[in-house]
C-alpha cells in the first residue's frame, strides 16, 4: 500500500512561491509517497496569532484542524508554519472544542526535512545540485522544532553540492512576520547583516527550510544586487542532473535582471 | 502610538543604520560569545545546571512569601532592618529619610539595576546628597549623564578613546593615555576619595538567601566590598524576586550567573552579608538596612501564566544574543531593563499601553529563550504580552479591522484564492508602471529595504488543480 501524506502549503508559498510547493511534491513522490493537497486549506493563523489577535487567529486554526483532521501525516515546507500547528495550537486552541483534534494533528505534522530524516528515515533523496550552497538556520525550525542537523544531513547527501558554512548561521535573518512591517528599519538592518554573512561565504546559493526567511533575504540580496541567490531546501532536493550541460538550467533561479 | 513607541521607532532607525555603533557592539559581543561558550564548556552538564537553576527559582517564586519572611526574621535577629517598599516612591523616601537621619552627605553605590529602576540617585541628589557610582562602567555612564546601556556592562557602547576623552573633560585635563589600565587608575584614585568620604554605601543583591538570612553579591572590581564595609551605613536595595531558599543553592546559581553574565567560572568577589558589624568584628557597617522593592512584581506574581518572568537573575545573556539588541543597542529601548527580558518585563512594571511596542519589537527568533540560564520562555511571553495588549484594546483599531477582514477571507478558501490572485495581478500592473515603492504601492514598506516580491501568474493551488484536471502529473514529478 502506498504511504500517503497531506501537503500543508503556507498561504504565502501558495501565492508567491509556488515552485517551493511544486518541488516539495516532486521530492515526496520521488520517494514513493502519495501526495494529497487539501484544497480548502488557507492560512494556519500565524500572522494574527503573532500580532496578538488570538480571537481572529482561532477560527483560522479551527478551520485548519477541520481540513487536515483525517490526514495520516501532514508535511509542510516551512519550519515556522509547522511550528504554529505543532507548538502554538495547544495555546491558541486551549479552550476550543477542537482542542483534542488539534493536539493529535500537531503530533502528525512535520516540517519537510524533519519528515524526510525522522519519519521517512531518508537522507539520500537522489538529488543532484552541482553548486556551492550556504545554509541559514531558520529560527522556528531550529529552536521550536529543534531541527539543527536534519536539513544539513539532507544537503550533505546531494550529489555535487558543496556546503560552505556561514558565520552566525543561527542568527535570525530579521523577517519575523509582522515584525518586518512594524519595524522595517530593524528588520532591514538585520537582513543586511545576514546578507553580509552570506556574501562572505562566496556561495552561489543560500538555502533554508523556511520560505519566509528566503523571501525576505531574496529581497534584501536583490536590493544589494548581490550575486548570491536564495533557494528553498525543497528545490535543491527536487533538482536532478541536467541532461545537457551546455543548456541553461531553467529550473533554477535565474540571474537578477 | 505612545510617545515611548515613537521615540523607540526613531532611535531604532538611527541606531540600526549606525555602522560604527554596530561595529563597537559586535566586537563586544564577539568577545562575550567566545567567553560564554568557553565558560559553558567548563560546566559538566550545562542543561542540567539550567534545569536546576529553574527549579530553585521556581520554588522560591512559588513560595515567595515564606522565604522573604524567613530572610527578614534572620536579618532582624542580627540587628539589621528590613523595609518593604510597595513602589519606587516608598523605597526612595525610606533611603532619603535614613540619609537625613544620619546626616549623610556622600553616598557610594555598587552596581544595582533596581536603584536605576526606582531612580534612587536623582532622588538623593535632589536632597543635596552627592552620589558616586563605583562600578567602573556605571561610573563612566554617570559621568556622561546616561543610563546604563546594558544591565551587566553599562558602558559597552563606548570605546577607550571616548572614555579617555570623557575623563579628560570631567576628571583631569592632563590625561594623555587611552590605555585602559591608565584610565582605570584615574578612576580608582577618584573613587578612593569617595569611598573614604561616604557615610552611606548602597548596594543591590544578586540573591537573598532565605535560610541563612544573608544577601549575596557578585562583583569583579572589589567596589562592592568597599561600598558595603567602609561607610557607617549599608543599604541594600533589591527586588523581592531575588530570594532563594538555601545557601547551598548558590553552589549552582553563582557559577551559572557568572558564566551567563561574562563567561567567567565564578565572579571575582562573592560576598555574603547578613547584618551590621557585631561586637568584636573588625569591619562592616554599623547600620544594615534592606529595602525590599515590589514595584509591580507582586502583580506579576499573581499572573500564573507569566510568573516565571520573576525567575530572572539579571545575567544579561538574553541581551547579548538578541539580534534586535545587537542592532538597536541598549539605550534605544528607553527602559531600565533593555533587551528581551526588558521587553517582557517593562509592560508589567510600567504600563502595557505605553510599552507594548517592545513586545512587538522582536522577530520571535527565540535565541533569548535558548540561552536563559533559568529557562524563562522569553519569546512566548512576548506573544502573551501581545495578546494581552490586543485584549486590553491597546492596539490600533485599523489593525483590528484588518485582521477581522483577513479572518473572513481565510475562512472562505475561494475568497482567499481570489484575494491572492487580485493582489498579485494588481501589483504586477503597478510594478509594470514603475510604481514600486511609490505611495500607491501597498508593499512600499517592504520595498524600502528589499526588491519586490515575486508575483507568479499562478498560485500553487491553480497549478495543482490544472495538473489534476489534465491528469498530466509529470509537471509535479509523478512517474
Amino acid at each position: 500500500m502506498q504511504r500517503k501524506v497531506s501537503l500543508f502549503i503556507p498561504c504565502f508559498v501558495d501565492q508567491l512561491l509556488p515552485q517551493v510547493a511544486v518541488d516539495t511534491v516532486k521530492v515526496l513522490r520521488r520517494l514513493g509517497y502519495g501526495v494529497d493537497y487539501p484544497e480548502d486549506q488557507t492560512c494556519c493563523g500565524q500572522p494574527a496569532f503573532n500580532t496578538g489577535y488570538w480571537d481572529e487567529a482561532r477560527p483560522c486554526a479551527e478551520h485548519f484542524v477541520r481540513v487536515f483532521k483525517h490526514a495520516d501525516a501532514v508535511v509542510c515546507p516551512s519550519g515556522s508554519c509547522a511550528t504554529m500547528v505543532r507548538t502554538f495550537y495547544a495555546d491558541l486552541l486551549a479552550s476550543s472544542s477542537l482542542r483534542e483534534d488539534a493536539l493529535a494533528l500537531a503530533s502528525r505534522t512535520f516540517e519537510l526535512s524533519e519528515f524526510l530524516v525522522k519519519v521517512a528515515a531518508v537522507t539520500q533523496v537522489g538529488a543532484t545540485f552541482p553548486h556551492t550552497v550556504t545554509y541559514h538556520a531558520s529560527c522556528h525550525g531550529l529552536r521550536e522544532l529543534k531541527l539543527r542537523d536534519e536539513p544539513l544531513q539532507l544537503l550533505r547527501q546531494v550529489n555535487g553540492l558543496t556546503l560552505i558554512e556561514m558565520v552566525r548561521s543561527e542568527e535570525c535573518c530579521g523577517f519575523g512576520g509582522t515584525f518586518a512591517a512594524k519595524f522595517p528599519d530593524i528588520s532591514g538592518a538585520m537582513g543586511n547583516s545576514k546578507a553580509e554573512n552570506v556574501a562572505a561565504t562566496g556561495a552561489e546559493f543560500v538555502t533554508a527550510i523556511d520560505p519566509s526567511c528566503l523571501l525576505h533575504l531574496e529581497g534584501i540580496l536583490g536590493k544589494r544586487q548581490a550575486p548570491t541567490r536564495t533557494i528553498h531546501l525543497a528545490s535543491i532536493l527536487a533538482h536532478e542532473s541536467r541532461t545537457n550541460e551546455a543548456q541553461k538550467d531553467e529550473s533554477l533561479p535565474q540571474e537578477r535582471p | 502610538m505612545s510617545t515611548a513607541a515613537q521615540r523607540f521607532l526613531q532611535d531604532a532607525a538611527v541606531k540600526s543604520a549606525d555602522l560604527m555603533h554596530r561595529e563597537v557592539i559586535r566586537r563586544g559581543m564577539d568577545s562575550y560569545d567566545a567567553a560564554h561558550l568557553k565558560g559553558r564548556a567548563r560546566i559538566k552538564d550545562w542543561e542540567a545546571a539550567r534545569q536546576k537553576c529553574q527549579e530553585i527559582k521556581r520554588e522560591a517564586i512559588n513560595h515567595l512569601d515564606r522565604y522573604l519572611l524567613q530572610f527578614e526574621e534572620k536579618v532582624i535577629a542580627r540587628g539589621g532592618h528590613v523595609y518593604w517598599a510597595a513602589n519606587s516612591e516608598e523605597a526612595c523616601s525610606y533611603v532619603k529619610n535614613l540619609a537625613a537621619r544620619f546626616g549623610v552627605r556622600t553616598v557610594v553605590k555598587s552596581k544595582s539595576m533596581v536603584t536605576e529602576e526606582i531612580h534612587l540617585s536623582p532622588a538623593l541628589e535632589q536632597a543635596g546628597i552627592k552620589v558616586w557610582e563605583t562600578d567602573l562602567g556605571e561610573f563612566i555612564v554617570q559621568l556622561r549623564n546616561e543610563p546604563p546601556y546594558h544591565i551587566v556592562t553599562p558602558a559597552m557602547h563606548l570605546n577607550r578613546g571616548q572614555i579617555a576623552q570623557l575623563f579628560r573633560e570631567k576628571l583631569d585635563p592632563a590625561i594623555a593615555s587611552d590605555d585602559p589600565r591608565d584610565l582605570m587608575a584615574v578612576a580608582r584614585r577618584k573613587l578612593r576619595e569617595a569611598f573614604f568620604a561616604a557615610e552611606m554605601g548602597i548596594s543591590g543583591a544578586n540573591f537573598l538567601v532565605a535560610d541563612a538570612g544573608v544577601i549575596a553579591i557578585s562583583t569583579n572590581e572589589g567596589n562592592g566590598r568597599l561600598c558595603t564595609s567602609l561607610p557607617r551605613i549599608h543599604v541594600v536595595v533589591t527586588g523581592i524576586e531575588k530570594v532563594i531558599p538555601r545557601l547551598e543553592d548558590l553552589a549552582v546559581l553563582w557559577p551559572v550567573l557568572a558564566t551567563s553574565g561574562t563567561g567567567q567560572g565564578i565572579t571575582t568577589y562573592g560576598t555574603l552579608i547578613g547584618g551590621p558589624r557585631r561586637a568584636g568584628e573588625v569591619d562592616g557597617a554599623e547600620e544594615f538596612h534592606v529595602v525590599l522593592v515590589d514595584n509591580g512584581r507582586s502583580q506579576l506574581l499573581a499572573d500564573a501564566e507569566q510568573r516565571e518572568v520573576l525567575h530572572c537573575i539579571r545575567c544579561g545573556a538574553c541581551l547579548n544574543i538578541c539580534p534586535v539588541f545587537r542592532h538597536v543597542g541598549g539605550h534605544t529601548y528607553g527602559t531600565t531593563y533593555p533587551g528581551p527580558i526588558g521587553s517582557v518585563l517593562t509592560p508589567h512594571l510600567n504600563s502595557i499601553k505605553e510599552f507594548k511596542h517592545l513586545s512587538y519589537a522582536s522577530s520571535l527568533c527565540g535565541a533569548c529563550t535558548s540561552v536563559c540560564p533559568v529557562k524563562i520562555n522569553l519569546h512566548h511571553h512576548l506573544l502573551q504580552n501581545r495578546r494581552n495588549a490586543t485584549e486590553a484594546g491597546a492596539t490600533k483599531s485599523s489593525e483590528r479591522m484588518m485582521f477581522r477582514a483577513w479572518r473572513s477571507a481565510m475562512l472562505h478558501p475561494r475568497i482567499y484564492a481570489l484575494g491572492g490572485w487580485s493582489m498579485r495581478k494588481a501589483l504586477r500592473i503597478l510594478y509594470g508602471l514603475g510604481l514600486a515603492g511609490s505611495i500607491l504601492d501597498p508593499m512600499r514598506v517592504w520595498n524600502r529595504y528589499r526588491s519586490p516580491v515575486p508575483l507568479p501568474s499562478e498560485s500553487f493551488r491553480a497549478i495543482w488543480r490544472k495538473d489534476r484536471k489534465q491528469d498530466r502529473r509529470k509537471n509535479l514529478g509523478a512517474n
